[in-house]
């Protein structure tokens, strides 16, 4: 009981011990902010990562593919039924992207990717990453509502809008060239007659699609549809960071978005045939989308494409039995804690040296072990400033029991044993990491709920933004509390509190009475 | 007079007690070969000079310390080399201790610290279910030392006087057998320190409580029924108060 006692008024009446309690405090609560923000990201990069890949990804060795996706099917769904829920066949091939921005060509490498826009929404959240499906958000507010029905499956038309941009533009373009035709009409017969030289000049300054690419050798053209409206046969839907870039508004200040090319834009894009060797192979496309994962390595980097057109462009169709041939097949499964089965089960049919066969964090293997690393390290460079704040404790502690010493005689004199003695101490250690683990929690997860409105106010009182979400494609900081990491870093340090406590507490323990009660 | 009381039993003893304590390079033989008993219900007074070995002895009588050569006895059974808990508990329960300084405990109130060796003796369960029995206990012997008005107060709002007795009714709340008390007006004014002697003789006698009281002021030790004087280590001189 005299424990009791004693611990709890050391804890009233030795204000030195709040420094040893504010030190576990501001300890946790860092390490409970750190960890959750970490782990915030972790998720939604884990989720846009398998967002964007599917369960389980069979992709052959070369780009040239195999042949007979149905086949491919089949045999998977033949080895592991039970366990996939839906496949897709893809084709993955590097390309340049091409589009014309304010009469300027630009030209971008890209990986190009293949897809049945339905079959690719039943293996992965496709649609929650395109735009036109989903509302645009500003501070929090719906700034532009989404612009296809919530029962529209992804498909390679343009939405009701797209089509009114691409009137639009088609109809200016239309209406510049006959212009520029009848300017060319008015100045012609007079630059003939009198100087003939100039005129040579301006015909080949001016050329006569002001559009047209210098580089692409008339193939392109020839695709283009008779109808102007009409789209190409290329869709693509185009990450935002390929055809978009940030910039900051001069009149309020804030981070905007220009766009380069949008839905109903037309690009040109080029790849390889696929056959030894590889030959240049070129389409026109019309952008049906942009889509927006929120990861920049494949925001700037993808471009989805409809299956067929790429196959036909890069001749991935076979003459004799008019099979096309494909690169992978995305699964998606039942349960995911079946991958590792399923996976084996697949390598067992797909042939190591035609196939690999790996889960989607197989995949990103590295990108995901960087990361687990990376927050490991952190949580242990952290852990050492509950470390450092054990080491306070330490020294308050032995402070503490020099001050008390006398105490301690009077204690022992009256009957009380080393052990009683020492767990006064622990008590006492257990005690200031208690409260201080508490109200450490308490804090580190009021600034976890607030972090968005902190870092406004950060930036307000600063005037330099702390969370740039042009960087992390994110509308706010994320953050995921995960219950047990708070209960590990609380229990950590009232862990650490308690061994910062044993040595001072043996000291204590040990003390000759005769001399503690003679201690001035 | 002597001849027709009947003897008491001895109730503590020392039986050639040597100790010394190392003072830088040197060791210094404070007690040397120090014999000593007490009786049931006697009430003793050990005077001598400073550093004449007094409160080393009754430190080792009360088992706050162990001698180098030589034993203690309670009841005649030997008690110095029991195991260290078996001493913690006989400190409890046997002795009672009254400091010079009071050395009370600052966190705690009057009635809490007169409270703490039963703190100290029950579980913390124990405590809880006896505790307004033993707070009673408590209160009264605070009522009898004449500190009821002072039951909340911490000691650093008290006189040394009123510390004293606190301290007194500390030693007394375990029921001790044996009050060793340790200069205990040393700090005192005469008249408190008088009182403070008063209230020891009305315990002697009325609980027939032991009492082994260390002074180096003979007005004080002649109080007591029996004084011995400690010289240089060893017991010089005893006198019977009654005898003389």
């Amino acid at each position: 009981m005299y424990k009791m006692l004693l611990c709890q008024r050391y804890l009233r009446t030795r204000y030195i011990a709040l420094a040893s309690i504010i030190s576990v405090m501001l300890g946790v609560a860092t390490m409970i902010v750190v960890n959750s923000v970490m782990s915030g990201f972790g998720t939604q990069m884990r989720d846009r990562i398998h967002g964007l890949l599917a369960d389980v990804v069979i992709e052959s060795h070369s780009y040239d593919g195999v042949s007979d996706p149905d086949l491919q099917i089949r045999i998977a769904r033949e080895v592991a039924d039970g366990y996939i829920e839906a496949v897709t066949p893809t084709v993955e091939v590097y390309g340049m992207l091409n589009f014309n921005f304010a009469g300027q060509w630009i030209t971008k490498p890209v990986t190009l990717i293949g897809i049945e826009p339905e079959g690719k929404a039943k293996v992965g959240p496709l649609r929650s990453f395109l735009d036109s499906f989903n509302p645009v958000y500003e501070n929090g507010e719906i700034a532009r509502p989404a612009l296809r029905p919530d029962e529209e499956i992804p498909n390679w038309k343009l939405s009701p809008e797209a089509e009114e941009y691409r009137h639009e533009k088609i109809d200016r373009q239309k209406w510049y060239e006959s212009q520029l035709a009848a300017l060319e009409s008015e100045k012609t017969p007079k630059q003939t007659a009198s100087i003939e030289p100039q005129q040579e000049v301006q015909t080949a300054a001016l050329p006569e699609d002001p559009f047209a690419d210098p580089f692409f050798d008339g193939q392109a053209a020839e695709q283009a549809p008779a109808d102007p409206y009409e789209m190409m046969d290329g869709r693509v839907y185009v990450g935002a960071g390929l055809v978009s870039y940030p910039y900051r508004d001069p009149e309020t200040g804030l981070m905007k978005t220009m766009m380069m090319a949008r839905p109903g834009d037309d690009v040109k894009i080029s790849t390889v045939t696929a056959g030894r060797p590889p030959s240049h192979a070129a389409f026109q496309a019309t952008i049906v989308d942009v889509f927006k994962s929120g990861m920049t390595e494949y925001d700037s980097n993808l471009v989805f494409c409809n299956l067929e057109e790429l196959q036909n462009v890069r001749g991935m169709l076979s003459p004799a039995t008019g099979k096309r041939a494909i690169t992978s097949l995305h699964i998606k499964l039942k349960d995911y804690k079946d991958a590792e089965v399923v996976v084996e089960r697949l390598k067992s049919a797909f042939p190591p040296d035609q196939f690999v066969v790996k889960t989607w964090e197989q995949k990103q293997g590295p990108l995901l072990a960087a990361v687990e690393v990376e927050s490991a390290i952190l949580n242990v460079l952290l852990f050492l400033i509950i470390a450092v704040a054990g080491f306070g404790i330490l020294a308050i502690f032995y402070m503490i029991v020099v001050e008390k010493t006398r105490d301690i005689g009077i204690l022992k004199a009256l009957g009380a044993g080393s052990g009683g003695i020492m767990s006064i101490f622990l008590s006492y250690g257990l005690a200031l990491g208690v409260v201080g683990s508490g109200v450490g929690v308490l804090l580190g997860l009021t600034f976890v709920h607030y972090i968005n409105q902190i870092e406004d106010a950060i930036t307000f009182i600063t005037g330099r933004k702390v969370f740039d979400e042009t960087i992390y494609y994110f509308p706010e900081i994320p953050t995921s509390v995960q219950p047990s990491m708070v209960i590990s870093v609380a229990l950590g340090a009232m862990l650490i509190a308690v061994l910062a406590s044993v040595f001072p507490a043996r000291r204590a323990a040990r003390m000759h009475p005769v001399e503690s009660l003679r201690r001035e | 007079m002597n001849e027709i009381l009947p003897t008491p039993p001895v109730h503590l003893s020392a039986v050639a007690l040597d100790k010394s304590y190392r003072k830088g390079p040197e060791a210094v033989n404070v007690l040397r070969g120090v014999n000593l008993e007490v009786r049931k219900g006697e009430f003793l007074s050990i005077i001598g000079r400073s550093g004449s070995g007094k409160s080393t002895l009754l430190h080792l009588a009360g088992l706050l310390d162990t001698p180098d050569i030589g034993e203690i006895r309670l009841d005649g059974k030997r008690i110095d080399h029991l195991p260290a808990k078996t001493r913690d508990q006989l400190r409890n329960r046997v002795f009672g201790f009254v400091f010079q300084f009071y050395h009370l405990l600052p966190e705690l109130n009057v009635l809490e610290n007169v409270l703490a060796p039963l703190m100290i003796r029950y579980s913390m369960w124990e405590y809880w279910k006896k505790r307004s029995e033993l707070q009673d206990q408590a209160r009264e012997l605070i009522a009898q030392v004449g500190l009821e008005h002072r039951i909340k107060h911490k000691p650093s709002q008290m006189s040394g006087g009123e510390l004293q007795r606190a301290a007194i009714a500390r030693s007394l709340i375990s029921e001790p057998e044996i009050l060793l008390a340790d200069e205990p007006t040393g700090n005192l004014d005469v008249d408190t320190g008088k009182g403070i002697i008063e209230l020891l003789e009305r315990l002697n006698s009325e609980r027939q409580l032991t009492i082994m009281m260390v002074t180096h002021d003979e007005a004080i030790a002649r109080k007591g029924q029996r004084i011995v004087r400690l010289s240089k280590g060893q017991v010089e001189n005893i006198r019977d108060r009654v005898a003389s």
